[in-house]
């Protein structure tokens, strides 16, 4: 094999954690809130410029901004949640689409109006250079990327499944009545899920900053792959987003490599219409696929 | 009635940048009752409506600028792709039972795979677009005076809304509105569930194909990343969230106030970039959230006397 496709692999695999994680908080919140939610790649660029601005103002840099974030991004997601989507709880979905669609405008350009469409960069002191793995080069910081992609995915995974609130929201997301028969305040707990969203997709968006310049419309980019994404894995199943995640994420990287970054937008474009037509539950087949 | 009258005088009276307003309040009117018809009555959520748009803006403006056809019969061909485009989506997600935010979705991926395909594609003219050379020819779609423009457009959307009044008196109205609440009941009741919904698509498409047409006339330039943007899908769709969805002046009534509200703020606000989209935004949220019905709609349920 030839050693760039094993670059190109590599490279793939490392911007696929960044899709996975992205992706995992939408399949959250569509498996939670059966909503499909169009703001998330603005919540991404939320999450770029947050630890853009937490980086830059306090001069702490990138990674010990990113608790911060986490807490930042949370707030926003609960927030939505709590006092705007709740509260047309039980309007047609295509509502719910559209206030998504709403929030997502109002967040890219209140970023707009604060950091201007200009693009940032933010270079990290002593990661500048890139390390050589054999004959593979790679760039410290998206190596720190993954490393906290697969941090912050295990954090997930560890509060769904091992902490009460955890077990609240994955029986919301089952049942929502039986939910609140036995006791758990499922509004708080929606909220709560849309929250852990919003910081996966802001995380990722964060750890975004010391690779690459940032625009605030750079979020837009990303919100049809979360889809693609997202639905490959089935739509609310976790394990399945992070997969196709990477996947997404290796198939770009060697399909740009082979037939020219155009004709790979296509392909995983033409992919996704096959999926939701003829296996909308993903190719895992575990996720719950949404009636009306 | 009198709506219209101030529509037919407005260009007499106005200058050339005023006139351009009331294009772009007409030409959100025609993508909005385009819209209006496939998702407002006949309940299948768009949200690549822009596939369409592009697909009359191309078809047109290519057999013009390479095979001298001209963009009247160009408007023709290209709503007869967009209407078979509609047919082709609306079969496959029929065939397949996409429903809600799938259909959406898929709408959604045609548009950017369009989008893409238009980009790369020399034979399509790449990214850089057709620039439609400019001869004030009547035969050839265009006009010295914007005001026949205008004229033009205003046609468009009475004939659009007029059609869709039509529509929705008669039976394939009723069923695709009977459709909308319920697939399954219509379907037992003998409506010829396919056929009606792919006729409310085509009939849609080939709406949004035409405006797409004038657009390429009117401005004489297109590009992929102007007439398949995201951008024009929602243009589609927003004014029917503001006026109201599946009433027949909501549309129009939610172009009337967008636009200017747009115009206003951007003059207002100059320096702010991107103040006129937050507003925008929270006009989607303000409409979801308070006035579901957008306004023509509450109005109308108001003067029924039905509880909203």
């Amino acid at each position: 094999m030839s050693i760039y496709v094993l670059q190109s692999f590599l490279d793939g695999v490392l911007m696929g954690g960044i899709y996975a994680l992205a992706a995992l908080g939408l399949s959250l919140i569509f498996g939670v809130l059966k909503i499909t939610n169009f703001a998330h790649g603005a919540m991404m660029a939320v999450g770029m410029y947050t630890v853009y601005a937490l980086a830059v103002g306090l001069g702490i840099g990138p990674y010990a901004a990113l608790p911060l974030a986490v807490v930042f991004m949370f707030a926003i997601g609960f927030g939505v949640q709590r006092f705007l989507i709740n509260s047309i709880d039980h309007a047609p979905a295509h509502n719910q689409l559209l206030l998504t669609l709403g929030i997502a405008y109002i967040l890219e350009n209140v970023l707009l109006m604060i950091f201007t469409p200009n693009y940032r960069t933010l270079t990290v002191e002593g990661f500048e250079k890139a390390i050589h793995i054999g004959p593979l080069t790679v760039a410290p910081a998206k190596l720190i990327m993954f490393g906290v992609v697969l941090v912050i995915t295990a954090g997930v995974y560890i509060l769904l499944y091992q902490t009460r609130v955890g077990r609240s929201i994955r029986a919301s997301a089952q049942d929502e009545e039986g939910a609140r028969l036995m006791g758990i305040h499922v509004r708080r707990i929606r909220a709560a899920a849309f929250g852990l969203g919003a910081v996966c997709t802001g995380i990722a968006g964060g750890l975004l900053t010391p690779v690459m310049s940032i625009y605030p419309t750079l979020g837009e980019s990303f919100q049809l792959k979360c889809f693609v994404i997202a639905v490959l894995g089935g739509m609310g199943n976790l394990w399945g987003a992070f997969v196709s995640g990477l996947l997404i994420g290796v198939i770009e990287s060697l399909s740009g490599y082979w037939l020219g970054g155009t004709w790979s937008e296509m392909l995983i474009y033409g992919a996704f219409i096959l999926i939701l037509l003829v296996r909308p539950t993903g190719i895992f087949g575990r996720g719950n696929r949404r009636e009306n | 009635m009198l709506l219209l009258a101030v529509a037919v005088i407005f260009p007499l009276l106005s200058d050339r940048y005023l006139l351009s307003v009331g294009i772009s309040v007409l030409l959100m009117a025609a993508l909005g009752q385009s819209w209006n018809l496939m998702s407002g009555y006949a309940g299948q959520f768009s949200f690549g409506h822009a596939a369409f748009f592009g697909v009359g803006a191309y078809t047109s403006s290519i057999l013009y600028v390479d095979f001298g056809v001209s963009p009247w019969i160009g408007m023709a061909a290209g709503m007869a792709a967009a209407a078979l485009l509609g047919v082709g989506i609306g079969f496959l997600s029929f065939r397949y039972r996409l429903r809600g935010d799938f259909f959406a979705l898929v709408t959604l991926a045609f548009a950017e795979i369009l989008r893409v395909l238009f980009n790369n594609s020399e034979m399509l003219k790449g990214a850089g677009g057709v620039l439609i050379p400019y001869r004030d020819v009547w035969q050839e779609f265009q006009f010295g005076d914007d005001r026949i423009f205008y004229f033009i457009l205003l046609a468009m959307v009475i004939g659009f809304t007029a059609l869709i009044g039509v529509i929705s008196r008669r039976k394939l109205g009723i069923c695709l509105v009977a459709m909308k609440e319920s697939q399954s009941v219509a379907q037992s009741l003998g409506v010829p569930v396919l056929a009606y919904k792919l006729t409310a698509m085509a009939v849609s498409g080939a709406m949004a194909a035409m405006a797409g047409t004038f657009y390429a006339q009117y401005y004489g330039f297109i590009d992929p990343g102007v007439v398949f943007a995201a951008t024009i899908s929602v243009e589609a769709i927003v004014p029917c969230i503001i006026g109201g969805a599946g009433t027949l002046g909501g549309p129009l009534l939610g172009a009337l106030i967008i636009v200017p509200l747009q115009e206003l703020s951007n003059s207002l606000f100059e320096d702010v970039h991107g103040l006129n989209m937050v507003i925008y935004g929270l006009l989607i949220v303000v409409f979801v959230m308070f006035c579901r019905d957008g306004i023509y709609g509450t109005a109308i349920k108001r003067m029924r006397g039905v509880e909203t």
